[in-house]
């Protein structure tokens, strides 16, 4: 048995051995690539092409669900695994760039890329410190949804374009539908309306070069008064995103008019709601505070970024390029139903015919970052969760708001060391 | 010359188990010790020289944290409500499939170890349209009785309530086969001398099968107080430790420090406090069993 098992090895080795005089030959050059969710199935509809163009090359795709996005990452990151290329959310850039796990783009940007063909939010998401690190791959904001014929039925044919507007259709549309349908659903568990909000009156929401928090501002508290005004007039249901349950069943029975949401929806609405509510439904930008239609949104999506350790950067840059070429933008809407961060991809026909995006064309002119430090998801969350618990009742407006700040203040306590360390 | 000393050939028998409990129990255990009194997270992950040693202030930070409190808060209310209930439904079920005159044990037996074996997702995923407000199987019958519909999983005072259920219901059967185990370890022949005896059902329970079962019971309700006191996966799937926090465990919160917001010298000392509470509640139970049978 022993003679046999030594065999076997013995032929193994040999098949290595020819497979690797074979692959000499060729020698591919290997990009890794990471990309999440439906992206990463998508985008291997574009990789043909990309190979024709440039056949030494050859892409790896690994498709990573978001789920697990963030933990594959930084474990990668800690195990020195990262891939050449990978998608990164753009929160998550500040993260990266302080692990020093992504590499400088300026450069390549200004020479290869027209950048005012970006959007300019958008792009401002991946710099910091006047360093370029990602390029953007698929833009997200968050607009209006809403139900034209309940609007229609409170008298009102136009969305609205400024605040005052949204809440005189939100108090009349509450008042034609009764007790247990709403004008708005606003699931607590998001952070994203208080939020766009304060930042449409102006709020830095963090101040001293994002050392502390901002929350007892003039222009937070107001927004967040507002916000928390919706569920204490009874115009939103008190529930988060998990009581609702099927959110495209409420929608089409009528539940709520008014729906802050992404372009993910463009398409699930689109597939999910039954054929009765074709034209029934709309999307909108959001309206401002005062007369400059529209009011400012998130700088959200998710962009492309080459990692620091990366063996290819040059090839890696390559596919970048490709990606964001328009033509492939708009193939990759397609594909995905993603929004192309560049403008000149929005002339294709497939995005210039959808009503419901073009709503996000004339949103993403107005967009603005978030702040960019690697806190800030913790920060959106404790956001979120002071104005659940105001919305119950737990806290008064002024005690959740000084809450928020020392919380806030605390998560920051770290990046104030560093800062002051960098300093001396 | 004197000979070697004799090592017990069991110790190189135990050896290899042993090694691999040290390199991957005690020495992980170890360094999340040294952890816990770190402020490792995401800046010290890329650069070693921004970590800082701060000694017992995770501890002191633990104490002043609203949030650690309402955990301990929830943990303890699910491991004290939830842990003697499910206890005594374990019992209760063992009693009933261990009785004479029941027919098709097995099947009895298989079906009530079901909700044991299934996936938690799958069941949670049941569970969240039978607690569904307007549309859940509960509030349905509920209405029955006249009663209003419970917002089970988003009012913050039905939520923990709504987990014990379902906690209960999945991992009763588990209990229950360790209980039929005990029950059949009883000798008939007390019974047959009770029953000549004149004792009636009760007292057969009361003085015959209780204390046959005592030791069934002690291990019963270690394990199941250590398992509770671990609360992570049921408010993990079915509400994310809302609404409002109120079913936010120890567990839970630990692993939002450690993994969600990449805290692990904070979350490692939410561990070691877990921890000792959880030695604490053992060592108490040990030593209430050890009172009680003293005679």
């Amino acid at each position: 048995m022993i003679v046999g098992l030594a065999k076997a090895i013995g032929l193994l080795l040999l098949l290595v051995r020819l497979g690797g005089c074979d692959s000499e030959e060729v020698k591919p050059v290997v990009i890794d690539f990471w990309a999440m969710g439906r992206e990463g199935e998508s985008v291997q509809a574009l990789l043909p092409e990309f190979e024709r163009r440039y056949p030494g090359v050859q892409v790896d795709v690994q498709q990573i669900p978001w789920s697990a996005a963030h933990e594959k990452l930084l474990t990668a990151y800690a195990g020195d695994a990262l891939p050449d290329i990978f998608q990164l959310g753009n929160t998550w850039i500040p993260e990266f760039v302080a692990l020093n796990a992504v590499d400088d783009l300026t450069e390549r940007f200004a020479t290869h890329m027209p950048a005012d063909d970006f959007f300019p939010g958008v792009l401002e998401t991946n710099r910091l410190d006047g360093k370029l690190y990602g390029v953007p791959w698929y833009v997200d904001t968050r607009l209006i949804f809403y139900r034209t014929d309940l609007l229609q039925a409170a008298g009102y044919e136009q969305p609205p374009r400024a605040w005052h507007d949204w809440w005189a259709a939100m108090e009349r549309i509450k008042a034609n539908l009764g007790a247990n349908r709403y004008a708005i659903l606003a699931p607590f568990n998001e952070w994203q309306m208080p939020v766009i909000l304060a930042l449409q009156l102006g709020s830095p929401l963090l101040r001293d070069g994002s050392r502390y928090g901002d929350f007892r501002g003039e222009a937070f508290r107001r927004a967040f008064s507002l916000y928390v005004g919706l569920f204490r007039k009874g115009w939103a249901p008190v529930m988060g995103e998990m009581q609702v349950g099927n959110l495209y069943q409420e929608f089409c029975r009528g539940l709520f008019a008014f729906y802050l949401s992404g372009p993910w929806n463009i398409g699930e609405f689109s597939r999910r709601l039954p054929d009765e509510m074709i034209g029934r439904w709309a999307t909108a930008p959001m309206p401002a505070p005062d007369d400059h239609y529209p009011g400012a949104s998130l700088a959200g999506g998710a962009s492309l970024v080459i990692a620091r350790t990366a063996a290819n950067k040059e090839a890696a840059w390559k596919l970048i390029q490709f990606l964001a070429e328009p033509a492939r933008q708009a193939e990759f809407y397609g594909l995905t139903g993603d929004l192309p961060p560049r403008k000149a991809a929005w002339e294709a026909e497939v995005l210039a015919t959808n009503a419901h995006a073009r709503a996000f064309r004339t949103q993403l002119e107005r967009v603005i970052p978030l702040p960019r430090i690697p806190e800030w998801e913790r920060i959106a969350d404790k956001i979120a969760h002071y104005a659940e618990k105001t919305i119950r009742g737990e806290f008064r407006e002024e005690e959740a708001l000084a809450n928020l700040d020392r919380d806030v203040d605390l998560i920051l306590e770290k990046r104030r060391w560093l800062l002051a360390k960098e300093e001396k | 010359m004197r000979p070697w000393p004799v090592i017990n050939p069991a110790f190189w028998f135990v050896l290899p188990a042993l090694g691999l409990i040290v390199l991957f129990f005690f020495v992980p255990v170890l360094a999340a010790l040294v952890l816990s009194f770190s402020d490792f997270d995401i800046y010290a992950l890329g650069d070693q020289s921004r970590l800082r040693w701060i000694g017992l202030d995770n501890y002191l930070r633990l104490l002043h944290d609203p949030l650690f409190w309402q955990a301990l808060k929830n943990t303890l209310y699910f491991a004290i409500v939830g842990g003697p209930l499910s206890v005594t439904v374990s019992l209760g079920a063992a009693l009933l499939l261990n009785h004479r005159t029941l027919p098709c044990k097995a099947l009895w037996r298989s079906a009530m170890f079901l909700p044991v074996v299934t996936t938690l997702v799958a069941v949670a995923v049941v569970w969240r349209y039978l607690y569904h407000p307007r549309y859940g199987f509960l509030n349905y019958a509920l209405a029955w009785f006249g009663i209003d519909p419970i917002d089970w999983l988003g009012d913050p005072a039905w939520a923990m309530p709504a987990i014990i259920l379902m906690a209960v219901w999945k991992n009763f059967g588990f209990n229950m086969v360790i209980f039929i185990a005990g029950l059949q370890n009883i000798p008939q022949r007390l019974y047959e001398a009770a029953t000549l005896d004149g004792a009636g059902t009760w007292q057969q329970f009361r003085h015959i099968t209780l204390p046959m079962l005592a030791p069934t019971f002690v291990f019963v309700a270690v394990v199941t107080m250590i398992g509770y006191f671990q609360l992570f996966a049921e408010p993990y799937v079915m509400t994310q430790g809302g609404p409002a926090d109120s079913t936010l465990s120890m567990a839970l919160l630990m692993y939002q420090e450690g993994f969600r917001w990449w805290n692990l010298g904070y979350s490692a000392s939410v561990a070691f406090v877990l921890f000792v509470i959880i030695l604490a509640g053992t060592l108490l139970q040990l030593w209430l069993r050890e009172r009680t049978s003293r005679p």
